[in-house]
């Protein structure tokens, strides 16, 4: 098993934060607007330093969306910053006419996702998002695993002409990623090479995946270890060429089932490469209050359910 | 500068576009078309600085037209093709499959002159408010006009819109509202009362002019009166009074005609009512 460290835990909405203030400072196009949630999104920094291309819309989500795409009409980079459920359920009609449809060059940049906002319970906690976004023709689906990497997608989407949609989370997490490691839209990071399994994880349950191949390995069982930043486009050769080789999949995603990371593959492998699959998700459930921690517990998202799950898909191997 | 009666032999001949538009595929919306048509006209023949000759989605150094409530999308097409956008034969192609001319503006398919896909509601002044903003971050001098539904003012995202635009003095914009007093359902009145549109708009900040929509000479009157006033801190309303269906006998003044084409009967009779001024497409 490939050895990962850490030496501190960020969270990866100030590796957006960061990003978004070096790509300030690198492109003058680039522009950011924000519906009152500057601070929990980390856009103090890019405020302070470019008061006149940042743009505060107030609690007005749809009015955001839409400014976003006329100033991309214009020309512009807009990032958009609110919570995952405020950037997506609230505003999918307004991404879906103005900026998916128009094909306008706007990233809409969503903190807050899934179960580890925590304690404010399930109205905050969407579980749909990707599914939402990624059945939208033309958008860009990214979920990152750490600051790093955060810091690296919302730089390489800039770089992108098209709308992207970007999610991120609240907790402090390990940063595990090397700062250089270059991010390319799409291609899917091979963090372990194995034999009996698959294990496809994408954003915070990138490190579970990590934990549960450490813990795999301790019972002879040999993972491969990947991680899929970019959930559409999904890298479909990385996930068929490790499916060749070790014929049963889990995922694993702090999202719903119906719509998420498993649900691509899932589709991909039935209709390329027929194999088991199991995926650590939510299952068509509403999360509540509690600590991130106590709800990626609770809702079994995390090492312990990837190393139950591949024990179980490897027994359903022909 | 076209004279007034010029104006008016180019919206008599939009008119009849429309109605050839939705009577060819019997389907489609003339009345909010027709009732429109002085507006579009002036604005594209005699107000606005634009290059139909050489289409940019940037539109720089351009005064930019974004149609919030997409419906209207016949009059505009003819509009567009009329003065230069595209070929007036294409608009024969409206509504019809592998068409540029979608149903609801769109612009996937690349037509010239699209700047934004709408058809969904309230959506417009947002998308105008941004390309107005992005004007004044590139010290483009141009302005920014749309026009929206009075029906549409009863979606919420509107008011978003009008209390951002006014709040942080987007002051290159120009938001008329098409105030025929008719939605699909019904008159606005019972649909959704609006009350004094005037008030509410002046209430959020705005500088507002109210005008009547189908006299040619006021409305381009009005629309410069419009544009003089920008730049003073203030985005500017015009509350334009118009009458749905406009110029067609049979189909002026109700919601009956908002989504219902002519048949061959009431075409003939219609079209009798309309100059073919410039050639049918």
């Amino acid at each position: 098993m490939t050895e990962y460290t850490f030496t501190e835990q960020k969270d990866t909405r100030s590796g957006f934060g960061q990003g978004l203030l070096e790509l300030g400072r690198a492109n003058p196009k680039v522009v950011a607007l924000c519906a009152d949630l500057t601070g929990s999104l980390k856009m103090e920094a890019f405020e302070k330093e470019f008061p006149e291309r940042f743009f505060q819309t107030g609690i007005a989500e749809a009015n955001m969306i839409g400014i976003a795409a006329g100033l991309a009409t214009g020309g512009h980079i807009p990032f958009t910053g609110t919570f995952a459920n405020f950037s997506t359920g609230r505003v999918y009609d307004q991404i879906r006419q103005s900026v998916a449809y128009s094909e306008k060059n706007v990233k809409i940049c969503a903190s807050h996702a899934g179960l580890t906002l925590g304690e404010d319970g399930a109205t905050h906690q969407i579980l749909e998002d990707i599914g939402m976004m990624k059945m939208l023709p033309h958008m860009v689906v990214i979920n990152p695993c750490d600051y790093n990497q955060t810091r690296a997608a919302t730089m390489a989407v800039a770089d992108y002409d098209g709308p992207v949609y970007l999610r991120f989370g609240r907790p402090k997490v390990p940063v595990f990623t090397p700062a250089s490691q270059e991010f390319i839209i799409g291609q899917a990071l091979l963090l372990n090479e194995g034999s009996d399994v698959s294990i496809f994880a994408t954003g915070h349950l990138v490190w579970e995946a990590i934990q549960a191949g450490i813990l795999l390995e301790k019972k002879g069982i040999s993972a491969e270890i990947i991680n899929i930043h970019t959930i559409k486009p999904l890298d479909a050769a990385a996930v068929l060429k490790s499916v060749a080789k070790t014929g049963c999949v889990v995922t694993a995603e702090e999202h719903m089932m119906n719509g998420g990371l498993g649900d691509s593959i899932a589709q991909l492998l039935a209709l390329s490469l027929p194999a088991p699959v199991e995926m650590v998700a939510v299952n068509d459930k509403f999360g509540e209050s509690g600590t991130p921690a106590q709800l990626m517990e609770k809702y079994g998202l995390n090492a312990a359910s990837i190393v139950e799950k591949a024990i179980s898909v490897i027994q359903r191997k022909k | 500068m076209p004279a007034i009666h010029e104006l008016e032999k180019i919206a008599a001949q939009v008119r009849r576009d429309v109605l050839r538009m939705v009577h060819a595929v019997q389907s489609g919306h003339p009345g909010g078309a027709l009732g429109a048509t002085e507006f579009m006209v002036a604005l594209y023949f005699e107000i606005m600085n634009h290059r139909p000759d050489n289409f940019t989605m940037e539109g720089s150094d351009e005064d930019l037209f974004f149609l919030s409530n997409g419906h209207l999308s016949a009059a505009w097409y003819s509009v567009l093709a009329r003065s230069g956008y595209f070929n007036i034969q294409e608009l024969s192609t409206f509504r019809k499959l592998n068409s540029r001319l979608q149903g609801h503006p769109a612009t996937a398919e690349g037509i010239p002159g699209v700047r934004i896909a709408s058809g969904s509601l309230g959506q417009g002044l947002s998308v105008s408010i941004g390309a107005a903003v992005s004007k004044k971050l590139n010290g483009d001098k141009g302005l920014v006009f749309t026009l929206m539904g009075d029906g549409e003012m009863d979606e919420g995202q509107i008011w978003e819109a009008s209390m951002y635009a006014a709040g942080k003095k987007v002051d290159n914009l120009i938001a008329t509202i098409d105030n025929n007093g008719q939605q699909i359902d019904g008159p606005t009145d019972k649909v959704m009362p609006l009350g004094s549109l005037k008030n509410k708009w002046e209430a959020f900040g705005w500088d507002v002019i109210e005008m009547p929509g189908n006299d040619m000479t006021i409305v381009v009157e009005g629309l410069n009166n419009a544009r003089q006033r920008c730049g003073k801190g203030k985005p500017v309303a015009i509350i334009m009074h118009s009458e749905m269906g406009h110029g067609v006998d049979f189909m002026a003044g109700t919601h009956h005609w908002h989504g219902v084409p002519p048949d061959n009967d009431q075409l003939a009779r219609a079209l009798a009512q309309l100059e073919e001024s410039l050639g049918d497409y």
